[in-house]
């Protein structure tokens, strides 16, 4: 390095860190996507891993048949602990979801660049989330086949659902969360449908896209009225975003069960989904960007901005830790300071203990550029942190049910091997969908790159 | 003015957006009406260059966000206070303030709906088949290429006379466009 050059980790140089890698035309990005579906062979590495997330897959039907076979019984839950693992997953896996609204709709309203190229596979990973976790709720009733129950339809009994409970709140919440994050999601397909249709090759490939393209043409006109919606659902996808955690939240806080009842759960419990979203984010970006080469597009000023959104929500949510304490013991409600004793010496304080380790210690590490530059610390803390925000769910749901305000009504609770077999199953299964995902569409927003390679060649004019 | 019954237009093909949001101002001044263009992402100013009218997407939006608000809330006071309505503690039983989460999110339900199928219904998707289709090069409008049609129902359309006058703005080619 010469003298008066800046050293590499100066604020200059990350300014300069840029989110295209320089050198990309319109025919470039658009090839090196669109190879990825349409003409790189597929390799073992993508076999071996989608056998072992299929297998799981397989492990997770096996679960749910004996569970409908045998009942609610082959798991650990019991009176009082009715939740168990079921809520725990499903709070889990609908706040991962969370990150993919983020980053498609609100730093879309932000005019965020950085988002471009990790939108797409964001907003997959979204709607596999929620997948995943309408399987619980689902499981959990007990007789599936009546969930249908929870919907309003003219019924021969004339019953209604309860309009008044958080858990009806829940199921219109969740299926709108599902309905419009597919509709975004397809939405921003469609060119790129397109685009796969102009250049497939086969004929099943050029039949198959071309159905799902519905024949756009990329006219002005379309444009026009395309622009027009994907703005309105941003602007859409936004407060809904925050109103499917906050209703999450309802099901504890309106219950007035020692450790629920607080108003602070919802702000909170929003932080919590996007930081335990941002993680999930970066566990797939780093092993995709490897396997399919893509660092000049998902660049290190991409995992940089990310593990800086992951500091800071995961300091909101250390905040949120402290106030809970902080509200039982000022409270001075016996039952709150029970709670937190039990929280902190209890038979689950292992748990706790774990949970400060991965949500609050280890992310301070962020505060670093260098460990915000290094792939591998990034990964290793992404899935930390996972682990982190699915022990705060388990924290939040057994320990106050296990100490309740009777002391005849205390229990215990563990997970039989059909709880885990069932929550490692749908990791599977997510995990299952996101190889099939990035196989037969586009990973990364053509379009949008395309529109990033003309803005930055402006800017370079 | 010329009838060609088996032609849909002419179309000149450009390499950057800013070359085609030129043609396109020029083509309107020229006092062509009937003219679409074609890009692979949305290029900022060309509707404007072509002069289109305001979307009526917002519109729709705004009717599907209002119909989903105000069944939801109708739904739920229909259900809990008319036909299924049930004392508990002689609590009200319209008891709206119980009602505002899943109203807000039927409003967004509607909405979102309605800004979707409304861009698809006023896109006129989905469209298998359309003329443009049946110039080879228009692969390329999904990829790096730009391109202008002039269509043959304009009045001012002449086959060879407008095919000459997307030459002269620096069309990299130009093809007619058959009509099928």
């Amino acid at each position: 390095m010469s003298a008066g050059q800046p050293p590499l980790d100066s604020p200059e140089i990350r300014r300069l860190t840029p989110v295209l890698a320089p050198g990309y035309s319109y025919t470039s990005v658009t090839d090196k996507i669109s190879a990825i579906v349409l003409t790189r062979p597929t390799s073992l590495g993508w076999f071996a891993g989608f056998g072992i997330a299929f297998s799981l897959m397989g492990m997770m039907t096996i679960a749910i048949g004996w569970l409908i076979i045998k009942g609610t019984g082959i798991w650990g839950i019991n009176v009082p602990i009715g939740w168990g693992f079921a809520i725990v997953n499903f709070v889990w896996w609908i706040g991962i979801g969370h990150a993919g609204t983020l980053i498609s709709a609100i730093l879309f309203l932000l005019n965020q660049q950085w988002r471009t190229s990790i939108n797409r596979f964001a907003e997959a990973m979204t709607l596999f989330a929620v997948a995943c976790a309408g399987i619980f709720p689902l499981i959990h009733t007990g007789r599936p086949w009546m969930a249908f129950y929870m919907f309003p339809y003219p019924s021969t009994m004339g019953l209604w659902p309860q309009f008044r409970s958080p858990l009806i709140w829940d199921v219109f919440a969740v299926s709108t969360y599902g309905t419009v994050s597919l509709l975004f999601w397809f939405v921003g397909l469609i060119p790129d449908l397109a685009t796969l249709r102009d250049r497939a090759k086969t004929k099943p490939k050029q039949i198959i896209y071309g159905m799902l393209a519905m024949g756009w043409r990329g006219s002005a006109h379309h444009w026009h009225n395309y622009q027009s919606a994907y703005l309105l659902l941003a602007g859409l996808a936004t407060p809904l975003v925050l109103s499917v955690h906050t209703v999450v939240s309802f099901d504890f806080a309106i219950a007035i069960v020692p450790g629920w009842h607080t108003t602070i759960f919802p702000p909170y419990f929003v932080a919590g989904a996007i930081y335990s979203g941002f993680a999930m984010v970066l566990t797939i970006a780093i092993p995709l960007r490897k396997a399919y080469a893509l660092e000049d597009f998902i660049t290190m000023r991409h995992l940089d901005n990310m593990a800086k959104v992951m500091l800071a929500t995961g300091l909101i949510v250390a905040y949120g830790y402290v106030f809970e304490i902080f509200m039982a013991l000022y409270s001075g409600n016996k039952f709150d300071v029970f709670l937190v004793q039990q929280r902190l010496h209890g038979p689950y304080a292992p748990f706790y203990y774990a949970l400060i380790f991965c949500n609050i210690l280890t992310p301070q590490l962020l505060w670093f550029y260098k460990m915000r530059h290094n792939v591998a610390v990034l990964f290793v803390m992404s899935i930390v942190v996972n682990i982190g925000m699915w022990l705060e769910r388990f924290v939040i749901v057994v320990i106050s049910l296990t100490r309740d305000f009777v002391p005849s009504a205390w229990g215990r609770y563990s997970p039989t091997f059909w709880d885990w077999a069932t929550l490692i199953g749908t990791i599977g299964m997510f995990v299952t969908l996101i190889f099939l995902f990035v196989r037969v569409l586009p990973a990364i927003s053509i379009t949008e790159m395309r529109e990033l390679v003309a803005e930055t060649s402006e800017e370079n004019e | 003015m010329e009838h060609h019954s088996h032609i849909y237009g002419v179309m000149g093909e450009f390499e950057t957006g800013e070359q085609l949001i030129q043609a396109a101002k020029k083509t309107r001044e020229a006092g062509y009406r009937h003219v679409d263009a074609y890009a692979p992402y949305p290029v900022e100013g060309l509707s404007e260059a072509l002069r289109l009218h305001r979307s009526w997407v917002p519109l729709i939006t705004l009717l599907g966000g209002l119909s989903g608000g105000l069944g939801g809330f109708g739904l739920q006071y229909w259900a809990a206070a008319i036909t299924y309505p049930l004392n508990i503690g002689g609590r009200p039983l319209n008891s709206w303030p119980a009602f505002i989460p899943v109203t807000f999110e039927l409003t967004i339900l509607g909405a979102s709906l309605s800004a979707v199928l409304g861009m698809l219904a006023l896109n006129r998707l989905p469209q298998p088949h359309h003329p443009v289709f049946n110039v080879k090069r228009f692969t390329h409008a999904s990829s790096d290429r730009f391109f202008l049609c002039i269509q043959a129902r304009d009045p001012q359309f002449s086959l060879t006379d407008s095919a000459r006058f997307l030459q002269s703005l620096n069309a990299v080619y130009v093809n007619e466009v058959q009509d099928d």
